[in-house]
């Protein structure tokens, strides 16, 4: 799923032409897996078979292939769908709440945890 | 006895899972859980309404795409292979007749023969068709479902977006308030 | 009439339960003597109610509603069964009657391990949920309802379903999920009998008494996810095995809890006690997400594929009792713990030790879970400010879980080597330098010969640190007994199986998120190409038949590159009275890769589209994650006898009962009702 990595170097070493072939066909898969089918339940458009999911598809192809990178595409399509159809949500003041959680609930956790240090008996105050 | 602080200790999680309960039940009491499709406001709102560079499904056409420039128009989003467009041609021929505005059908991955046999067939309440036989065009109007109708104003900018068939009771009170609105505003 | 007398069966159940859950709390000793033998009835009374129903279903008695919805003449034996948890009020009847099974099974082995007190009080607590959840089923989601007139075939099980891991995957799962009552219901029989403070035998015993059952849970329930992934990779045809779909989540965030609260209870089984608070959260945590994940398919609020018919109305029953086992349950931790003043603790914490350790994985463990809840809930939180919608994805979940996770697993390496409470000088450690050195020169060394990134070498390192400390763990361990030192406990076995099970998986991952591959392209038949390092053609299409389906098969011929030949069959098949369309992939295991092929559509011009993916590691993935639940089934096993309490001799019946009222706490702190119970 995540073959930037080796993308990258291969991109580094070719020609500045449009990617074709094998690679393009690893990134159109990369940036159909980050993208919603809006007419299925909860889908992937890689993993959709729906109409419009093979419509956005071959426009991905299309797109990548003229040579556009992948965050040109997905403001291209943002721009005419919306936020959902990204399943990764951009990060904004909507989504901080979201993006913070992680680190914001371990540090509450080690926080509330060190204070413990001076309890054994594990009151959380 | 006990400390304030610990007392503010319980009443934080406590407090969480209230907060967890009233959005579980909020999200219940938003009933049947809508699609996407629908419930998604466009993402074109307040954007310039996307290029119609298509050509017109019947060669005789007497509207031109050029003529929409500096008035409220609507452009709805059709087949004939789509059942619901036809129970919503009676809304959208009110909506043309008592809004006056130009009504403009995108038929929508369709075969001009099969197209031009639906209206014959059904009576054509549009001015002007287009034919997206490939459907690209409709990719870049958001478009998700068949039948979906649009509201540009007179300068050119998506108002209105609705996934679905139009009824005549949305006609009256949604859609004849807002295209006089938009009238009086541009 | 069966059924009839099934519903029948079900109604005295939901009797049996109230009695179950009052008579033990409020009519004293006598009260608490029917607790035993309630449980056990309840359970023969729900086993009898689903026997009457898989008789309706072996029979084709269409005239009983869910067997009409769920299956149909031609439907083969095994599906007949498992049918009958293939809609909602067969699984929520298969949800009470395991609850019921786990309930019976401590009723049985309580006598001589538990004090009779507590034991009773855990099963009443137990027949309270059961009796919540059967008023549920009885009142909103009856399965032994009635049709008429009666259809002469019915609309068949969703053709998803048939299949043998599809027809094992709700028990399991469901033994975890209401597995997790126990542990939850042993926290609050804990929380009723007194405060927290003080009591510490009583506190060990009930530490000690929850581990194996704990334990069980969280193995059937790792077992049932698992099985889930498992038969939703071979089955559905996109070759993924996890989406971070809201009702994956919804079974994820209880294992994810349930695997805290393990750790957490061998730290507070231990002679002091500690974190005993955390314990208690945790329980009654795991339990309240089982709770919420049953909400959270059954009610409709989220979108997922795996989601039941929604129905407001039931959602709304599930929501009351998610919040009465929720706040009944924290409400009463609350309440104890705000009772008294701690006494001066004995010695501080030492993040250095076993159990420092151990809390700050923990740590971890909640903040992941508390991400996860997040991620799912967030759409519904915008939704509800009236935001435009947003969707929370794998891409996110993937990008959040893993940085919790690896400090994770860098300490899961140590922790084991570590002395349990005091601070050990970290030299201690010196020997595991060697492994973890090996570790990251390997991850390096591997990254630059494959070209991956930094994601790719932590992920490498990580899983071989955990697997070479958990083997020289085994090794040592086993070199001991060689010398003639004592066996290592079955316990141990199993935390080293986990645990090595883990370093596995993640191995597994890491090989799968960065070396697959996915072609896509179309085919005539007798056509072929390069894809990657392989060749493949399309040999044929043909028609098949299977019992109750039609199929459009294809024979495909994969060459590698030495000279390997594979022949694949990927199907797209045709189900019964419904015509569903179901894609078949084909499936060619080997040890280091999956060769995974799914057929598409017939294009216009005769061609057929086929997707083609290589992926790598999926065998560590599967035996990884089938090790975890093992290593926790085995320890549950080896914890089934409670160990003798230190500096006494082992008592015949195991566990010493609490002492009698000298230490019983100050009649004036129990409320009303429980004064007057010992």
């Amino acid at each position: 799923m995540r073959v930037e990595p080796w993308l990258l170097s291969l991109a580094l070493f070719s020609a500045q032409a449009a990617p074709t072939g094998p690679e393009l066909d690893q990134r159109v898969e990369a940036l159909a897996r980050e993208l919603r089918c809006l007419v299925c339940q909860n889908q992937s458009l890689a993993d959709s078979s729906a109409p419009l999911a093979q419509d956005l598809k071959a426009l991905l192809r299309r797109e990548l292939a003229a040579g556009k990178s992948e965050e040109a595409v997905r403001q291209h399509l943002v721009a005419r769908y919306g936020e959902v159809l990204l399943y990764k949500p951009p990060l904004h003041a909507g989504t901080a709440l979201l993006w913070g959680a992680p680190l914001a609930l371990a540090g509450l956790g080690l926080a509330l945890l060190l204070r413990q240090r001076r309890r054994a008996g594990g009151e959380p105050a | 006895m006990t400390s304030p602080r610990r007392s503010f200790l319980w009443l934080l999680p406590l407090g969480l899972a209230l907060l967890l309960f009233s959005l579980l039940a909020r999200a219940l009491q938003a009933g049947e859980p809508r699609t996407l499709a629908r419930s998604a406001p466009s993402a074109l709102l307040m954007q310039p309404a996307p290029a119609l560079d298509l050509p017109p499904l019947d060669p005789a056409a007497t509207l031109r795409p050029a003529q929409l420039r500096g008035q409220v128009w609507v452009l709805n989003v059709w087949a004939s292979w789509c059942a619901p467009c036809r129970t919503e041609l009676p809304a959208l021929r009110a909506l043309g007749e008592q809004a006056r505005v130009p009504l403009v059908g995108l038929n929508y991955k369709d075969s001009a023969p099969q197209g031009l046999a639906w209206l014959r067939q059904h009576g054509n309440p549009f001015q002007l068709n287009l034919a997206d036989a490939q459907g690209q065009v409709a990719l870049d109007w958001g478009v998700v479902a068949v039948p979906e109708t649009f509201v540009v104003d007179a300068q050119g900018r998506v108002r209105f977006k609705h996934s679905g068939p139009l009824t005549a009771e949305q006609v009256q009170r949604e859609l004849l308030p807002l295209i006089e609105r938009l009238r009086h505003a541009g | 009439m069966t059924v009839e007398l099934g519903h029948f069966a079900v109604l005295l159940a939901l009797l049996v339960a109230l009695l179950q859950g009052l008579l033990p709390l409020v009519a004293g000793a006598r009260g608490q003597a029917l607790a035993r033998p309630a449980a056990g009835l309840q359970f023969g009374l729900l086993a009898l109610g689903f026997a009457a129903l898989l008789q309706a279903f072996v029979t084709h008695d269409f005239s009983v509603a869910i067997v009409a919805a769920h299956s149909q003449r031609e439907l083969p034996l095994l599906y007949r069964f498992s049918a009958l948890w293939g809609g909602h009020e067969g699984s929520l009847l298969l949800w009470v009657l395991l609850l019921a099974l786990w309930g019976a099974l401590l009723a049985w082995r309580a006598p001589g391990r538990l004090p009779p007190a507590f034991a009773a009080r855990v099963l009443a607590v137990l027949g309270l949920l059961g009796a919540g959840f059967l008023g549920f089923l009885l009142l909103t989601s009856n399965p032994f309802a009635r049709l008429s007139p009666v259809p002469l075939d019915g609309h068949d099980l969703n053709p998803l379903l048939q299949d043998p891991g599809m027809a094992l995957h709700p028990p399991l799962l469901y033994l975890g999920y209401v597995g997790l009552a126990l542990p939850y219901a042993f926290a609050v029989a804990a929380l009723l009998e007194g405060p927290l403070q003080g009591a510490e035998e009583r506190w060990q015993a009930w530490t000690e008494a929850a581990r194996p059952w704990a334990l069980a849970a969280w193995s059937c329930l790792g077992g049932g996810i698992l099985l889930g992934s498992f038969w939703a990779y071979y089955e559905l045809g996109w070759g993924g095995w996890w989406f971070w779909d809201a009702v994956e989540n919804a079974a994820f965030m209880p294992w994810l809890v349930g695997t805290a609260l393990l750790h957490s209870l061998a730290v507070s089984a231990r002679p002091g006690g500690a974190f005993r608070h955390w314990t208690l959260l945790l329980a009654l945590l795991g339990f309240a997400l089982s709770l919420l994940g049953t909400f959270l398919v059954r009610s409709g609020v989220v979108s997922s594929v795996h989601a039941f018919a929604s129905d407001p109305q039931r959602g709304l029953f599930i929501l009351g009792l998610l919040g009465a086992a929720v706040l009944g349950g924290f409400g009463l931790y609350g309440w104890r713990a705000l009772q008294l003043r701690a006494p001066a603790p004995a010695k501080p914490l030492q993040l250095g030790s076993r159990a420092g350790l151990l809390m700050l994985n923990n740590v971890l463990l909640a903040a992941a879970c508390g991400t996860v809840l997040l991620g799912t809930l967030y759409p519904l939180v915008l939704d509800a400010l009236g935001a435009p919608p947003i969707s929370v994805g794998a891409p996110y979940f993937d990008t959040v879980f893993v940085p919790l996770m690896l400090p994770l697993l860098a300490l899961l390496g140590l922790g084991p080597w570590r002395r349990w409470d005091a601070h050990e000088p970290w030299q201690a450690q010196r020997p595991l330098l060697p492994l973890a050195l090996g570790a990251v020169a390997s991850a390096v060394v591997g990254a630059l010969v494959w070209q991956q990134g930094l994601g790719f070498a932590l992920g490498l390192a990580a899983g071989l640190w955990v697997l070479a400390s958990t083997l020289a763990l085994a090794l040592r361990g086993s070199w001991a007994t060689w010398r003639g030192g004592p066996r290592p406990p079955l316990p141990r076995w199993g935390q080293w199986l986990a645990h090595a099970g883990l370093g596995l998986f993640v191995l597994g991952v890491t090989a799968s998120r960065h070396f697959e591959q996915t072609h896509e392209f179309s085919l005539a038949t007798g056509q072929g190409l390069h894809a990657g390092a392989l060749h493949v053609t399309l040999e044929s299409v043909r028609t098949a038949q299977g019992t109750n389906y039609r199929a459009l098969q294809a024979q495909v011929r994969v060459e590698g590159p030495e000279g390997q030949r594979w022949l694949l069959q990927p199907e797209k098949r045709l189900y019964g009275p419904r015509q569903v369309v179901m894609t078949e992939a084909a499936l060619q295991r080997q040890f280091g890769r999956d060769l995974y092929l799914s057929l598409g559509e017939a294009l216009p011009d005769g061609r057929w589209s086929l997707r083609l993916q290589v992926k790598p590691g999926m065998t560590a993935i599967w035996l990884g994650a089938l090790a975890i639940a093992l290593g926790g089934g085995l320890a549950a096993w080896g914890r089934r006898q409670p160990r003798p309490q230190l500096g006494q001799q082992a008592a015949p019946t195991g566990v010493p009962t609490p002492k009698e009222p000298g230490t019983a706490p100050p009649l004036d702190l129990l409320p009303p009702p429980l004064r007057g119970i010992p």
